[in-house]
């Protein structure tokens, strides 16, 4: 098994006429994801590398019994994309747009609390669960099929740490990036949840970065809840306070959001914590024993 | 993006909230002229940075006269500033706000963040306004109120009362701070804030309420839709590289060390300076160069870096995903060729066409140090700085 997205996830892309849109759809189908359709406003019907186009979510989640949608819209659209999904009764949605104004996620999370879809991100990589399915923009060949799931608020930093349980013959689950923006729609408990819930997940590694508090309240919710062995980091050790590091949430305000603070809370509740990214795919080898 | 006082005074007055008169000046002349204008018998001369802390660091004076606000410029024109919120180097002071005075019954506290937790705005207030709230958060935190304002209920009547009544406020004065709230709220939202802290909030002898000083930042991701406080940006303010970078699109931060670092990615980036640091050196920037950069952007992201003089030697570490490692090293290479990299080089390279890249810098002639991990990287940029 897996958590979120597998074999017969469904999935259609809301901008895939866009170049980024288009590029990650047909690498997401070379990895053997079902790939269904596109939606892109007034060029509903044309068929673009074999992918029907619709003009709406509702046109395509009808038309392709999709349940799974991924969004590359330009951030002054993406916040009318993701509730126009979610409208149409995808059950999950997952935005890797970068640059969505605040005040549109709290709309977009007002409105999530009526609905029952999922949101992952925004500003995140996507999700994949090694070859089944690969929903986003990760490089697919790096990824080994296994039992260590993986939650991270970064992209790169998580293509490093599955690099270093590949290359330790350690492979994943499912690999969840829940994005670096200071409101996303799935948080770290969100997922561990899922993994702790998943038989075939056996140990978890969750990678945080500076800003807001969601590690420390992942730290509370381990240690009364999970019984997986959990090895974590989280970047920006070094990082000035007052200055936001590339990730919009990615900022230590008012003392608040240290790596310090979030060790600690990580390492309170029991997690097996490296201070350096260097050594999450040894630490995992070492609690697997 | 920060705001100066002055700027988030002229945005918040168009919501309604009071603010006092007062004129920019960039000269003790300009600031004569403005306390002559004023006409009032006091003014008060305040340099317009963006830090907090100006007050104590000698960068507001009172004046009695125009040729006090003058004498008040001159000291403070041109003089760097240096509050717990510029860093030691301090800020350069450019201009000064002259601005009426006003007679100050009580001052209080009051600001409006995102709640990323709650998913929500939250309003924070203190009865002791003009102080560090941050100080009063650490010795009497029971001397702070902070309200949640849930998306879906939006500002209600609840919401103000119990901020008036925490702040000992009833009648006449509850009526008038509830109006300056409900405008500051509204102007909040509409100004996509993501912070806004009136500090302090004042109270005249006949119950009006002002708002002496203001600190804004709009959201980033916003500034495409808040056109006026966009044309606000002061590029003095901001280091001249990050201009750069922006234009580049790439992100950049300055630091203090001497090992520049070019990633892709925010949180590899971060994780990179914090291996540097583990390996004893000190990062001289973050830098993500992004998912889609070209041989270009690696090229002006080496320049970037060069361009800091205490870098002594720089670490690339890519993990190429949509990110090509021939793209990168094509990059190093020119970037090289061009820009005459003479500190020591160490680049790791994983992922997309990994061989190809290192094949690339292999065959490229240039001294290059090689490195397969990241502690590896750290490990071998340290010793050679060293």
């Amino acid at each position: 098994m897996s958590i979120l997205v597998n074999k017969s996830s469904r999935v259609i892309t809301q901008g895939m006429t866009g170049k980024s849109g288009l590029f990650h759809t047909l690498a997401c189908r070379e990895y053997g994801t079902q790939m269904v359709g596109g939606i892109s406003p007034g060029k509903g019907g044309q068929t673009v590398e074999g992918i029907p186009v619709f003009n709406s979510v509702a046109d395509a989640a009808a038309e392709t019994k999709a349940n799974v949608s991924i969004i590359y819209v330009p951030p002054p659209f993406a916040a009318d994309a993701i509730v126009e999904a979610a409208d149409a009764g995808v059950p999950l949605v997952i935005c890797i747009t970068e640059g969505i104004p605040v005040r549109d996620m709290l709309m977009v999370n007002t409105y999530l609390k009526t609905s029952d879809t999922r949101l992952i991100g925004p500003n995140c990589p996507g999700v994949i669960t090694p070859d089944e399915a690969k929903i986003g923009i990760m490089p697919g060949h790096i990824h080994k099929k296994g039992s260590v799931g993986v939650v991270s608020k970064s992209g790169t930093l998580t293509y490093e740490a599955v690099g270093q349980l590949t290359a330790r013959d350690i492979g994943q689950s499912t690999c969840v990036g829940i994005g670096g923006d200071p409101l996303n729609g799935t948080n770290f408990i969100d997922c561990l949840e899922m993994f702790v819930a998943d038989p075939e997940t056996t140990e978890i590694v969750l990678i945080g970065e500076i800003g807001g508090t969601a590690e420390e309240e992942a730290a509370e919710w381990i240690q009364s809840n999970c019984d997986k062995p959990v090895v974590a980091f989280v970047a920006g050790a070094t990082a000035p306070p007052g200055r936001r590091m590339g990730h919009a949430g990615a900022i230590i305000s008012r003392g608040k959001g240290t790596a310090e603070s979030k060790f600690e809370a990580l390492e309170k509740a029991g997690v097996h914590v490296v201070r350096s990214p260097a050594l999450i795919g040894e630490k995992v080898k070492e609690v697997r024993g | 993006m920060n705001l100066h006082e002055y700027q988030a005074k002229q945005l918040l007055s168009k919501f309604g909230v009071p603010v006092l008169k007062g004129f920019l000046a960039y000269t003790p002349h300009e600031a004569q002229k403005a306390a002559i204008n004023l006409g009032g018998p006091v003014c008060v001369v305040k340099a317009q940075v963006h830090a907090g802390g100006r007050g104590k660091a000698g960068g507001v004076k009172l004046a009695k006269s125009p040729e006090e606000a003058r004498d008040a410029a001159e000291a403070i024109l041109g003089m760097t500033l240096v509050t717990p919120q510029t860093g030691e180097e301090g800020k350069l002071v450019r201009k000064v706000w002259v601005e009426d005075g006003a007679a100050i019954k009580s001052e209080y506290y009051l600001s409006i963040l995102i709640d990323r937790a709650e998913g929500c705005y939250s309003i924070v207030a203190c009865a002791e306004g003009g102080t560090e709230i941050e100080e009063i958060a650490e010795t009497n935190p029971e001397k702070i109120l902070t309200v949640h304002v849930r998306p879906e209920s939006g500002l209600q009547g609840f919401h103000v009362r119990s901020v008036a009544s925490f702040l000992g406020l009833g009648g006449a004065a509850a009526k008038a701070f509830s109006k300056v709230l409900v405008q500051l709220f509204k102007a909040a939202q509409e100004l996509d804030t993501s912070m806004l802290e009136i500090n302090p909030l004042i109270q005249t002898e006949d119950d009006a309420f002002i708002a002496l000083d203001a600190k804004m930042a709009i959201d980033d991701n916003a500034l495409f839709r808040q056109r006026e406080a966009f044309a606000f940006m002061d590029f003095d303010e901001i280091d001249e590289r990050e201009i750069v970078a922006n234009q580049l699109g790439i992100s950049y931060v300055a630091l203090d060390g001497n090992i520049g670092c070019m990633v892709n990615g925010a949180g590899l980036a971060m994780g990179t300076m914090d291996i540097i640091k583990q390996a004893g050196g000190e990062p001289a920037n973050f830098l993500d160069v992004g998912g889609g950069a070209t041989k270009e952007m690696v090229m002006g992201a080496f320049d970037l870096i060069l361009r800091d003089p205490s870098v002594k030697g720089i670490l690339v570490n890519i993990f190429g995903g949509i990110m090509r490692c021939d793209v990168i090293a094509e990059g190093i290479i020119a970037a090289a060729k061009e820009l005459g990299i003479s500190v020591p080089l160490v680049v790791r390279l994983r992922g997309t066409n990994v061989e190809k890249g290192k094949e690339l810098l292999a065959n490229s002639g240039l001294k290059i140090i090689p490195a397969d991990w990241m502690d590896d990287a750290a490990q071998k940029i340290v010793e050679a700085v060293q």
